[in-house]
């Protein structure tokens, strides 16, 4: 009666080698390591690099053990952080600003182990040390932008197509538009109606004067508020790429906040002031000739310009009067030019359009250039020759060698600055040595508390104590193989669920030996008892564990952080505990007792 | 090996009133401060900034708070945490003035005065996210104790589920009630300690209303106080090893997981040692008095016998 069927013990020697195998890479330890990464998508990161890096190393006869190229990034691994260092030191100088140079810690598990995608788990900021931002969009700061810019707009197009108008003010998030005369307000109406989508248009009339009225639609208004979102995510990628973070997560989290965490960073003061820096993008001529630009290479610069250089390196010289900055571009796409270039479109808004066809008429067959100012320093984004006088804001900018190219221009284009203003709101920083610390004390506390239980449950159910705290052991093997294959985040709270997991799991043996050591007082035979304890004590366990379930979930729900660490690992836990105390334990039970013909004896104390 | 071999059913139920004053008037005291002296909510819930710090060697708090009141930080409170050489320095909520930036200047005014500080830790939270913390905690409380509520009205009847949460709404009470007496901080990770223990100790309301399920079955003419005293007796040997094995495991991260688990195993402690008691002597009465009878399974057994019926 207390045999399986041949499956059930293949079932449980399989998940106990997969649960080994995927425990295994947290035994390995991290190596310490550098990770390049290219600092632009335009760029790629592929053998010649690899060749580079490793000639760059060899070069300054820096010892390291194993490179590898991901589909992104080129790693080295080093024997110690001292060389570790070096060798970034070398790097950022040998690949310039065009790479990023990042310091991380890589298992040091074999490779057949990591082709399995067998990893160690992965630590919490609280763990691994870190910071831990979250980020306000300020979408009322970001509204009040597009309506100063429709309003700019509307009084754009009504003195373009010389419609009369008394005013064009701001109020709060209308735009109001005061005419003396009802005709023209008609003709404005279907002017703006055509040319303005996002704007609601209504009429109205105070007193004897007369107003068009106009509002943002609602699902303008939206969309608005996701672009921004979505630019400030790109630009905040773009600055976290320059902290040189191995590993950062920057993710929208609800309507408007965004979650930056960078593990290992310690300079917070320096993180907060690359994240909340504001980028400019300005518009300058460069029509100087190539002799002049030329002989400002040999240092003779001309009065009010400055000389620069493009992406590719080119010399440009610029003057330094700004014609347009970058607050008038409204949109930038990639996209390619009627003879199939890639090129990348330009919107400018009313005033900006303006400016702008005032400049192309002034200056066809010239030089200009669209810079982006970063910490006071200019980097020229591309530097085109004005073609055309270019009415109406849409501006077609062309000589991009591909479209990865032109990709990436529109990207710096709309990206360069933040749409919105953001506020820290909330920020937990742990220093490394704590993170050591808390890794230290979580799993010391656990070991203990877990040598604690198995020693009473072998003193107090002898043979069957011992395969309660093999089957309390397998428990943890499988809670940590899941942790590692689903590479949830393990917080310090986690390590505390993993503890009380093991604590809650005994529950469930020892409701079967109690039913056992019961049956066997009523004078059960020992098979039977067996077979009796483990059938009857199942519904108990099944519905103490639910409750604890429905606890997790709820906390999973609505916890944050790290109490969502706790959650997972406590239902996960509570899942694997099932199959260990109740499967797994009764398999060992079934083969050490349940071939035996008779049994005088159960060893259960 | 065995510490529980009872011959006759101790009468619990006969104490029934006893243990249930003794719990009421628990409780009232738990309400009662946290009522007066309230709940020292953490940075979490509150908002504000925490500068967890390390000096070489022992620090001197009453120099660290002088120096910080000197630089105009009249509000920071200084103490000890842990060894004598960590300190924590903690900055409420002010309009205008909090910001992230805070730490950063408290940090350093610190290595003004003495260079050799680290920094360990921060934590500043935004008064609103503060808020929505506490909002989502509580509702979390919330639903939890429905979800449990309405899982043992399905699995048993409304009286067990009944008297399943008020026993547990006791335990979580009495838990907050000695934070609040004793003024120890209540953070994220003490509230997700108070909600595992919620599910945990219903598990010993289950593991006794099964038995006395099963009694009602089995022992045909016996009194009600009876069929409850004798599932309590059974059950007990199972209930105080399996509270003694976790909690071993919980006082080992009272002892050994150092701070930042320390406020989070001892709201454990507490849930576990009044979870028994509740869960035991709080629950079984409530489902006495409220008025269990054999009729109400005898019934369910026919109407699942008849449904059985083709």
């Amino acid at each position: 009666m207390n045999r399986y069927p041949l499956w059930k013990y293949i079932v449980v020697a399989v998940s106990l080698v997969i649960g080994l195998v995927y425990t295994l890479p947290n035994f390995y330890g991290e190596s310490p390591a550098v990770q390049v990464s290219a600092a632009k998508p335009a760029l790629k990161v592929d053998v010649s690099t690899l060749a580079v890096v490793e000639g760059a190393l060899n070069g300054a006869k820096i010892p390291f053990q194993r490179s590898q190229l991901d589909s992104n990034s080129i790693k080295v691994r080093f024997a110690d952080s001292d060389t570790q260092l070096k060798a970034k030191t070398v790097l950022e100088e040998q690949l310039g600003s065009d790479y990023v140079v990042a310091l991380n810690l890589l298992t040091r598990s074999p490779g057949w182990l990591s082709a399995l995608h067998a990893l160690p788990m992965y630590l919490g900021l609280d763990l691994r040390g870190g910071v831990h931002f979250l980020l306000q969009v300020d979408m009322k700061a970001a509204t009040d932008k597009a309506i100063d810019r429709y309003a700019s707009d509307v009084r754009g197009t009504l003195r373009e197509q010389k419609i009369q108008y008394l005013s064009v003010a701001r109020q709060g998030e209308v735009v109001e538009v005061k005419f003396s005369d009802a005709a023209e307000r008609d003709k404005a109406k279907d002017e703006l109606s055509r040319k303005e989508g996002d704007l609601l248009l209504k009429d109205e009339q105070r007193g004897t004067d007369l107003y068009l009225v106009a509002t943002m639609r609602p699902e303008a208004h939206k969309r608005r508020q996701e672009l921004d979102v979505k630019q400030n995510l790109t630009t905040l990628r773009n600055r976290v790429n320059e902290l040189g973070v191995s590993e950062p997560i920057i993710q929208q989290q609800g309507e408007d906040r965004i979650v930056v965490q960078l593990p290992g960073v310690q300079d917070t003061g320096r993180a907060k002031q690359i994240l909340g820096r504001t980028a400019t993008l300005e518009l300058r001529m460069a029509d100087f000739s190539d002799t002049e630009i030329a002989a400002a290479t040999q240092g003779q610069i001309p009065l009010g310009a400055e000389l620069l250089k493009e992406r590719n390196g080119q010399p440009v010289l610029v003057r330094k009067n700004v014609v347009l900055t970058g607050e008038y571009i409204t949109d930038a796409s990639p996209g390619f030019d009627e003879h199939g270039r890639s090129a990348v479109h330009m919107t400018l808004d009313g005033r900006g359009a303006r400016i702008f066809q005032q400049l192309t008429r002034e200056n066809i067959g010239k030089r200009m250039a669209i810079l982006l100012i970063e910490k006071g320093q200019a980097e020229v984004v591309t530097a085109p020759v004005i073609q055309t006088e270019i009415p109406g804001g849409r501006v077609q900018i062309t000589g991009m060698s591909n479209s990865v190219e032109a990709n990436d221009v529109a990207l710096l284009l709309r990206a360069g600055a933040l749409a919105a203003p953001m506020e820290i709101i909330e920020e937990r920083t742990v220093g490394p040595s704590l993170g050591a610390d808390n890794i230290d004390r979580g799993f010391h506390s656990t070991w203990i508390g877990f040598t604690g239980i198995a020693l009473f449950m072998i003193f107090y159910y002898r043979m069957f104590g011992l395969i309660a705290s093999f089957a309390l052991g397998v428990n943890v093997l499988f809670l940590v193989a899941l942790l590692s294959m689903l590479q949830a985040t393990l917080t310090l709270p986690g390590i505390a669920g993993i503890a009380l997991t093991v604590g809650m799991a005994i529950d469930a043996n020892v409701l079967i030996f109690e039913r056992i050591r019961e049956e066997l007082r009523n004078g059960t035979s020992p098979q039977a008892a067996i077979h009796a304890g483990f059938d009857r004590a199942w519904d108990t366990i099944f519905d103490s564990n639910i409750t604890t379930l429905i606890a997790g979930f709820f906390l999973f729900w609505l916890g944050s952080g790290p109490v969502r660490g706790f959650a997972v690992v406590l239902c996960l836990g509570i899942l694997t505990s099932m199959f260990s105390a109740v499967t797994v334990s009764r398999a060992v039970v079934n083969l050490s007792y349940g071939r035996m013909k008779r049994i005088e004896k159960l060893s259960i104390g | 090996m065995e510490f529980f071999r009872i011959k006759h059913d101790i009468p619990f139920m006969k104490y029934a009133t006893v243990t249930t004053i003794v719990s009421a008037v628990t409780f009232v005291l738990a309400i009662f401060f946290l009522a007066t002296k309230g709940l020292n909510l953490g940075v979490d819930f509150t908002g504000g900034t925490v500068v967890e710090v390390r000096y070489a060697q022992t620090a001197d708090i009453q120099k660290i708070r002088e120096h910080l009141m000197a630089q105009g930080f009249h509000d920071a409170s200084v103490q000890n945490f842990g060894t004598s050489r960590d300190v924590l320095v903690r900055l409420p909520v002010k309009a205008g003035v909090t910001s992230a930036k805070l730490s950063e200047d408290v940090m350093a005014k610190l290595k003004q005065q003495t260079p050799d500080v680290t920094l360990q830790r921060v934590e500043f939270v935004g008064p609103q996210v503060g808020q929505e913390l506490l909002y989502d905690g509580s509702l979390a409380l919330l639903a939890v104790s429905l979800g449990i509520m309405i899982y043992l009205a399905l699995r048993f009847e409304w009286r067990f589920s009944v008297a399943a949460i008020i026993a547990n709404m006791h335990d979580v009470v009495i838990i907050l009630g000695f934070f609040a007496f004793f003024q120890w901080e209540f953070s994220l990770t003490v509230l997700a300690g108070v909600l595992a223990i919620l599910g945990y100790s219903v598990n010993e309301s289950v593991v006794v209303f099964d038995r006395i399920r099963e009694n009602f079955r089995k022992m045909r003419k016996a009194s009600v106080p009876e069929i409850i005293d004798n599932a309590i007796t059974r059950t007990m040997s199972r209930t105080i090893i399996t509270h003694a094995m976790t909690e071993t495991m919980v006082l080992s991260m009272l002892f050994f997981g150092g701070e930042p688990l320390f406020y989070f195993a001892l709201a454990l402690t507490i849930g576990i040692v009044f979870g028994i008691y509740s869960s035991v002597l709080v629950a079984s009465p409530i489902v006495m008095w409220l008025g269990v009878s054999r009729e109400d399974f005898v019934r369910t057994e026919k109407k699942q016998e008849a449904e059985m019926l083709p």
